[in-house]
């Protein structure tokens, strides 16, 4: 998010109303001027008459996806809610191998936001779907009573397409395919929770939160037969290894010494008795294809974070489950959590 | 990282885990005392590198596992109160009470917040002066010197919404407690280090000599894990019975006097009741008369009569030592982490817990004790 003196000015008269009121969801003229002088001056984006967009699709697939973003703190070091509301959605899509292409944005707002806030958020939404490439075609706004939200909640929804012949899903997952990480783990859970929990570390860690179509698309330019891909968003490298484990009825088997994880995540994880392997990312994914082309596949992933790596491989091992060799050289099941991480007492 | 990963090597842990091999000529059962080091035990997978030979029970030192039912109850009251801010670490959030947890009390309203430190408590009560702050008060002697400086701070600020809910324990009247009872297999003690970064380890001294048993004073990284076990199965090969210090990098035999001395002046040592393993004397600490205005327990009430464990729970057997958490009927079947019957499937620290994550469920009851 940019610092306030390089963003335009927020447009609406803040000296009446510094702060979202209950009206500005009430659906009269201050929901309007909400709308036109904050969502879509910010957005870039028209009401175009009805409260559905209607797409032109080329003939071929399309990929659609929804998502609901409601971090606390909503700005926090390398990202806010707003930016992540766009990677979030463009990131689940391009995992489908999609080209994203439109977007939804619902908001949900607590009455007492600062206008200010918002505007900056929503400035920082837009920037988001620029780079990404994607059009804000339709939305909502909703402002609801204080203490019946947390400030603000985005839901976005995404449409992208889908080029012939890509195929990629859990069930193409098979023996001998090569598992790689897309960067070093962990960065955006602790960038958040170090904000949260007011912690001061020598340098402030930044979220990884990135819109990773633009990786993918290069791996599929290459004409590489990816299997299967998957953000490690909530749960982190760990659930997500597990759901394809599952799903595609393989066993995984991870090396822990070779998963990257930055020194300073590691020794943030250390302090705060957290595993980085649980640990949410928002801008990295795990790669399923076969061997022989990770060679290349990885080449092309350090180009867009240097600390992509091949960190493990499908074998023929326990049906479903994933296996982790230990730094010490032992072997272990690396288990789905069952809700969150909590940090140990000692 | 630098202190991390020297004691985490692929190749000095094979070494450790071969000379432990060479040195083995007949069956030892050896106790890790320490939560965190059972944690680090089946993360790491050391007890995989053992010889079949040598047996690891995980203790009861798990704060989580041994704080009684009927503590978490009087928790569980206490937060759901609308006057009260309740604090607590984070892994007593789940623990099972008789009925619920203190994260559905949350849930359900009640103002529970997860602190890194009971300082953190003391300040959201001097930002709360209309509210109740109370802190759970749980752990070893490790946590009681942090817990003794919160009081002393809410003291010197004058502040009187900040209260304590203790339910401290000790490791050695633990370690006594085991090897008292006539079905005790433990030969030789694997020390937690923390504890003994705080107290020293000159207490274990007449354990040693009394039961004539090892006791290795040990780390919490692989490589310290086994060294310990290196240094206990080698006394145990020799026929000795000594107090070693294998962690001396953070341990010094008096320990840390000024921790000490705060402890001293805040608490003192209680009769306990220690879930699975009942009552020991003179095994916790408790709020000295002259601070009894920072006990929850005087403004909430006391906590009332022991709550009995769930009948099918093994987890008093498990944490001294007796079975192991695959030997339980309830294990992955009526009790698993989403859904314990017992504490030590709640905290990551609980053997049960370290046995289903790590182990996965049909591994562990290929595992089972005979």
């Amino acid at each position: 998010m940019q610092t306030p003196s390089d963003l335009p000015a927020c447009p609406l008269p803040l000296e009446r109303y510094p702060a979202v009121v209950m009206g500005h969801g009430g659906g009269g003229r201050l929901m309007r001027e909400l709308l036109q002088s904050l969502v879509f001056e910010a957005l870039g984006a028209g009401s175009g008459g009805h409260d559905a967009a209607v797409v032109d699709m080329e003939g071929g697939r399309m990929a659609f996806t929804t998502d609901s973003f409601v971090v606390r703190p909503r700005i926090f070091p390398g990202g806010d809610i707003g930016a992540l509301a766009v990677h979030g959605t463009v990131n689940d899509l391009a995992m489908a191998g999609a080209r994203p292409r439109w977007l939804s944005v619902s908001l949900i707002i607590e009455e007492g936001l600062a206008m200010d806030e918002l505007w900056r958020l929503l400035l920082s939404l837009r920037r988001a779907a620029d780079e990404a490439g994607v059009t804000v075609v339709t939305g909502d706004t909703k402002v609801v009573d204080r203490g019946a939200g947390d400030g603000l909640f985005i839901n976005t929804a995404g449409i992208g397409t889908v080029a012939p012949g890509v195929d990629i899903r859990p069930g193409r997952v098979g023996e001998g395919d090569a598992v790689l990480v897309s960067g070093d783990l962990g960065r955006h859970g602790i960038a958040v929770m170090a904000e949260r929990e007011s912690l001061a570390f020598e340098s402030a860690i930044e979220s990884d939160s990135a819109n990773l179509a633009p990786a993918v698309a290069a791996l599929l330019e290459a004409g590489l037969d990816i299997h299967c891909l998957r953000d490690l968003t909530r749960g982190g490298l760990s659930s997500a290894l597990n759901e394809i484990a599952a799903d595609a009825g393989r066993g995984i088997l991870i090396d822990e010494a070779a998963v990257p994880v930055r020194e300073d995540v590691a020794a943030a994880c250390e302090v705060l008795g957290l595993d980085p392997l649980y640990v949410a990312c928002e801008g990295r994914f795990a790669v399923f294809l076969p061997e022989d082309q990770a060679g290349r596949a990885l080449e092309i992933l350090t180009a867009y974070t240097p600390e992509a790596a091949i960190v493990g491989r499908v074998d023929a091992g326990r049906p479903g489950r994933v296996r982790l060799t230990s730094r010490i050289g032992a072997e272990r099941v690396l288990d789905m959590l069952s809700g969150e991480q909590l940090p140990r007492i000692c | 990282m630098k202190y991390v990963d020297e004691y985490r090597g692929r190749d000095e842990a094979r070494k450790l885990a071969n000379a432990i091999h060479r040195m083995t000529t007949r069956p030892h059962t050896l106790m890790e005392v320490c939560g965190g080091q059972t944690h680090a035990i089946v993360k790491f997978g050391i007890d995989t590198l053992l010889p079949d030979q040598v047996e690891l029970i995980h203790g009861p030192g798990c704060p989580v596992c041994v704080t009684p039912v009927e503590i978490i109850d009087k928790a569980l009251e206490v937060a759901a109160r609308p006057e009260v801010i309740f604090c607590s670490f984070g892994d007593m959030l789940r623990v099972p009470g008789s009925g619920s947890d203190l994260l559905s009390v949350k849930a359900d309203g009640g103002d529970v917040r997860m602190v890194y430190s009971p300082l953190d408590a003391v300040r959201i009560a001097r930002r709360n002066p209309d509210r109740e702050v109370v802190f759970f008060a749980v752990g070893f002697e490790t946590t009681a010197p942090a817990n003794a400086m919160a009081v002393l701070q809410a003291e010197s600020a004058g502040l009187e919404n900040f209260s304590l809910l203790v339910s401290h324990v000790l490791v050695p009247p633990a370690i006594e407690s085991i090897l008292a009872a006539p079905e005790n297999r433990v030969q030789g003690f694997l020390a937690a280090g923390h504890v003994c970064a705080v107290m020293g380890y000159e207490a274990y001294l007449p354990i040693v000599r009394q039961h004539r048993v090892p006791i290795v004073v040990t780390g919490f990284e692989p490589l310290d894990i086994l060294e310990g076990i290196y240094m206990c199965v080698r006394q145990l090969e020799a026929g000795e019975a000594k107090l070693e210090n294998q962690y001396a990098r953070a341990v010094r035999s008096g320990g840390n006097r000024q921790a000490q001395s705060i402890v001293e002046q805040v608490f003192h040592v209680v009769p306990r009741r220690w879930r699975g393993l009942g009552d020991i004397p003179r095994s916790g600490l408790g709020l000295r008369p002259s601070y009894e205005n920072f006990d929850a327990g005087r403004r909430f009430g006391e906590v009332t009569a022991p709550v009995p464990d769930s009948g099918v729970c093994i987890s008093g057997a498990i944490m001294q030592g007796q079975r192991k958490p695959v030997d339980c009927p309830a294990f992955g079947v009526g009790c698993t982490p989403d859904r314990p019957l017992g504490a030590p499937m709640v905290s990551s620290e609980g053997a049960c817990a370290a046995y289903y994550r790590y182990r996965g469920l049909a591994e562990s009851q290929e595992q089972a004790s005979p």
